[in-house]
Parts: structure tokens; C-alpha cells; sequence
């Protein structure tokens, strides 16, 4: 029993490694273009750009993990969810450097008024604010210091800050709406397939909300 | 001749005869051209002559090619001490979205776009209208360089060695009559060559205009070349325009068709959203987008941004223009 435990374990580290390597692929390259100054004639927009994209599409993944178990029966994809949503804040993090840093070189001022008057900024900002609570709550200790329930409940904000994040883009772009309709349309995707699970299974808010508080200790 | 069918210049149904009957009347006629006598036959070497002339004139260098060099180019005065935005930038990231909306899109997509033959058709209220081969155009007028500013909508800037020669010449030519007040513009398209602007969500043609004393300002140039060559492809080829204190949008590529009018035309960027683009889009750091401050701009190369100028800094010259006018109502 010992043993399998520990090839267990190792299996886990070993896929962790790889996923760690894997997202870590986009901030190399991006290092490699800055260094090799190969990313094109406006490297900062080329920043921005990438780096918001990537915490997309790992806000995206974050949110995939859930319905991933259930469709593939692998309930433990679950261990790899604070990796992936650890490393949308990070590139989330870069993106908002990006701007304070490169494209307003932290004149404050300016910035306040750009959150307040610039809907998508504000949709952006929103976003990145909703994850930091996620992040920084992230450990098992405050899953403890929490308690399992309320901390499930702080970390629904993820829907915030992927919904956020999605708006973001699209009051972003000028005119090709091509891409943000796709980032919202897996968005919708994950999103119902959580509706219909709650439709399913037995401790869905929804039943539980009609069937009185008895039921909500499951 | 699929170019000629789409851009307007001959449109379906438009005879050059009047009438079937005068169809015939030509047909009939033909059988006395048979009979012609030898006084009126072209001797051999003004026939060769000819022939040689003509290959002289396809051979003129840059007028076929992108990326040929132009000759006879005149240096002009404008831009001096702006250091020049090198030329893979300017010819590597653009915003032709009839080509994809993406910078890179238009260098790799707009690559096999044939410019030749084209055609140029000037009316409206004019007193000379007239259709127009563009090598024919590009001899109107001598070309100079001249480098300017080249300000986007989208807070970046450029500075551009262009080649060309001011659009007055060219509507000098056609006589524009007392009605006409505005310049209306609009490129060539065709979805065939354009696939990819079935997604670029503005609706083509592009077209665009300026108020005519707009056009006929010294510094409003009809573009043909830039970094000593023939336009790239991707920068607008053959013939785009460039307004050099306005944002680049009104900068409109590929013309195949201006037209001199009483009332102040459509401009695509104002029809696809008209809260953030105007009719005039004079640049100014005053007046922001609604989605992002006009205040300052990275100039391609550099890594700071630099202060917006009010009429991207040709505001000696064209100032005048906007007396009185209100510029926050009038964007």
C-alpha cells in the first residue's frame, strides 16, 4: 500500500512539472522576444496583448477542471486547478504591470481616470481585483483557516473575474469581434455545464434552496 | 477586367454606344475602313517606333512593381530632424483590414493584390470628369518625398519617408464646379482578393472624405510610394491618400474612385461606430477616444511615449482651417 502511495505521489509531481513547465512556455517566449527584440514593431502592445490572452485562456482552463472530472471520470484533475488558476493570476499580474509600468509609466492620475471613464479598464481592473482574494487564499492552510464551505464560497468570485475578463476583451476590440466571441462562448459553455449539474445532483443550490435548510448539511 | 466589373469605373449595362442601331451603323461602316489608301497606311518605323515607345513606357521603373524604386523624386523640406520609422515597421504593421484586422495580416495577405490594370475615376461636381489609367496618374504631377507624422487612431505613431504629390494637382485637372464642397473617396474591393474582410466588421467598401478645402490644402498628399519605392501592397497600393494632421484611418488606400459632392459624405469608421469616429478626426490630444486617452503616443521604435500634438503638429499650416469651429463637437 506504501509503495503504491508513493508511485502515486511521484506520478503527481511528475505531471506537475510538465503543467508548470507548459504555462510557463508563454512568459519564456515572450522573455526570448524582448531579448532577441523579435516581437514585432510595437513590442509593448505585443506584451499586453499576449500576457491578457494567456490569463484568459487560464481562467478558462481554471474553470474547465470541474466539469473535466465529471465528463472524463478523472476526479483527479481537481489537484491540478491551483496551478492553473494560480498561473492566470501571474500572467493576470504581468498584464496589469504591463499597463501600470509600459503604457502609462505609473502616472496614478491618469490611470484613476482611465478606471473610471474607460469601461473596458474598468471591466479589466474588476477582473484582476476579483482574483486576488483567489490568490492570495490559495494555500491549504486558508483553506482550513476558512473552513471548507466559505472558502468555496469566497472562491466563486473566479466567475466574476472570468465573466470580467471576457467583457474586457470585447469592449477592447474595434471591430473584429472574432476572438472575445469565442474566449464568451467557452465561457457560456463552462457555465452551463454547471447549471445542468446542479439541475442533477442533490446538493445543487437550487434544490437545496427549495427544499429548506435541512438539506444543506450534506 | 473582373477589376474594372467591381470597382465601379464601368459598371454593368453602361454601352459606349447609344443604341443597338447605332451598333449596326458602326458595323456597316467598318466594310470602307477595309479599303483604305496607302497615304494613309503608318509607315514601318514610326509603326516600330511606337512599339518601342510603348515598351519604353512599361519599363518606366517603379510604375508596374511594388518594391521597385521610383526615379525623378524631389526631396522636399518636410520632416527634417524627425528620425525616420525603419522601413520593416512601416511596411510590416498596418491596418488594412480589408486585408485582416490583425498588424501583420495586410504585409502577409495583401502579397499577390494586383494593382495593374487600374483605373482612377474622378467626377462629381466637376466640369471635367474622367476615368483615369493609374501610370497616367502617377505622370500628372512631378513627384516629391515628403516625410511625415503619421498619427493612428490607436495611440501609436509613425514617421513616413511618403512619395507622391499633392491631390490639388489631380483635381486642378478635373475642374471642380461651385457646388463642389466635399471630396468623397472610396477603395477598390473585391471579396475574391479580400477574403479575409468578411470579418473585419466595418462595411466595405472603405470610403472616406474630407471637406474640399481639406483637399485641396498643400500638405494633403496623394501617396504613390514611400521609402523611395512604389507602396508596398499592404501600405494602400497603388494610390492611398495621406492627411497628415488627421488620424490615419482618413488615410484611405487602394482609391479607385473620387468624386467631388455637395454634402459632407459617409467615412466607414464614422458608420461603423459614430461615438468614437467623426467625420473630421483631426488629431488631438484634447479630444479622447471614448475608450482611450489621445493625450500621448508611442512612437514606433521608442519606449516611451511622447505628448500628442494638437493637429499632429502641423498646426501652422492647417489651423486656419478650423476657425471658430467647435473641435470637441466636430471630432
Amino acid at each position: 500500500m506504501h509503495a503504491q502511495a508513493e508511485r502515486r505521489a511521484r506520478r503527481e509531481f511528475v505531471i506537475h512539472c510538465a503543467l508548470f513547465f507548459l504555462i510557463s512556455l508563454p512568459f519564456i517566449a515572450l522573455l526570448a522576444g524582448v531579448s532577441q527584440g523579435s516581437l514585432g514593431a510595437n513590442p509593448v502592445e505585443k506584451v499586453t496583448r499576449e500576457t491578457g490572452q494567456w490569463t484568459l485562456r487560464l481562467l478558462l482552463a481554471t474553470l474547465a477542471v470541474t466539469p473535466l472530472r465529471r465528463w472524463l471520470g478523472a476526479p483527479w484533475l481537481i489537484r491540478y486547478r491551483r496551478t492553473l488558476g494560480l498561473a492566470a493570476f501571474f500572467y493576470g499580474s504581468l498584464h496589469l504591470l504591463t499597463y501600470v509600468w509600459l503604457d502609462q509609466f505609473f502616472d496614478w492620475g491618469s490611470m484613476g481616470r482611465d478606471i473610471l471613464k474607460r469601461r473596458f479598464i474598468t471591466a479589466g481592473m474588476l477582473s484582476f481585483a476579483a482574483m486576488v482574494p483567489l490568490a492570495a487564499t490559495s494555500t491549504r492552510g486558508w483553506i482550513i483557516r476558512l473552513g471548507g464551505k466559505r472558502w468555496q464560497r469566497l472562491h466563486r468570485l473566479v466567475y466574476l473575474a472570468a465573466a470580467a475578463g471576457v467583457v474586457h476583451f470585447w469592449w477592447l476590440v474595434k471591430s473584429d469581434i472574432r476572438e472575445p466571441a469565442l474566449y464568451a462562448a467557452i465561457l457560456a459553455a463552462l457555465l452551463l455545464a454547471r447549471l445542468m449539474k446542479w439541475g442533477q445532483t442533490p446538493n445543487s443550490p437550487f434544490l437545496a434552496a427549495r427544499a429548506g435548510p435541512l438539506s444543506k448539511s450534506s | 477586367m473582373s477589376r474594372k466589373e467591381t470597382s465601379g469605373t464601368a459598371r454593368c449595362g453602361e454601352n459606349i454606344y447609344k443604341d443597338d442601331g447605332e451598333i449596326l451603323r458602326r458595323f456597316l461602316h467598318m466594310r470602307d475602313r477595309y479599303s483604305l489608301p496607302w497615304s494613309m497606311v503608318t509607315p514601318r518605323s514610326v509603326y516600330l517606333n511606337r512599339r518601342r515607345l510603348l515598351a519604353s513606357l512599361l519599363a518606366v521603373p517603379g510604375l508596374a512593381v511594388a518594391g521597385q524604386k521610383l526615379e525623378n523624386v524631389r526631396k522636399s523640406g518636410y520632416g527634417q530632424g524627425e528620425k525616420l520609422t525603419p522601413y520593416d515597421a512601416v511596411t510590416g504593421y498596418n491596418n488594412f483590414y480589408e486585408f485582416g484586422t490583425g498588424k501583420e495580416d495586410p504585409a502577409r495577405n495583401a502579397k499577390n493584390f494586383r494593382t495593374r490594370p487600374w483605373t482612377l475615376r474622378v467626377d462629381g461636381e466637376v466640369l471635367k470628369p474622367r476615368t483615369f489609367d493609374i501610370d497616367e496618374v502617377l505622370r500628372l504631377a512631378p513627384l516629391e518625398e515628403r516625410i511625415y507624422r503619421h498619427r493612428c487612431v490607436e495611440g501609436w505613431s509613425m514617421v513616413v519617408p511618403w512619395i507622391g504629390f499633392p491631390l490639388a494637382e489631380l483635381l486642378k485637372r478635373v475642374e471642380p464646379n461651385s457646388n463642389a464642397k466635399f471630396v468623397a473617396f472610396e477603395s477598390y474591393y473585391d471579396p475574391r482578393q479580400m477574403p479575409q474582410a468578411a470579418w473585419a466588421g466595418i462595411p466595405f467598401p472603405y470610403v472616406e472624405g474630407l471637406r474640399l478645402d481639406e483637399a485641396m490644402h498643400p500638405l494633403t498628399l496623394l501617396v504613390c510610394g514611400l521609402y523611395g519605392e512604389v507602396l508596398p501592397n499592404q501600405n494602400g497600393a497603388p494610390l492611398r491618400l495621406i492627411v497628415p494632421w488627421k488620424y490615419g484611418f482618413k488615410g484611405i488606400k487602394s482609391i479607385v474612385r473620387i468624386r467631388l459632392v455637395k454634402s459632407q459624405p459617409p467615412t466607414t469608421w464614422n458608420l461603423a461606430n459614430s461615438r468614437e469616429y467623426g467625420f473630421y478626426s483631426n488629431v488631438n490630444p484634447q479630444v479622447d477616444h471614448p475608450r482611450w486617452s489621445q493625450a500621448r503616443e508611442r512612437r514606433i521604435g521608442e519606449f516611451f511615449k511622447r505628448d500628442t500634438l494638437l493637429f499632429n503638429g502641423y498646426g501652422n499650416e492647417v489651423a486656419r482651417l478650423y476657425e471658430g469651429m467647435d473641435l470637441r463637437k466636430y471630432y
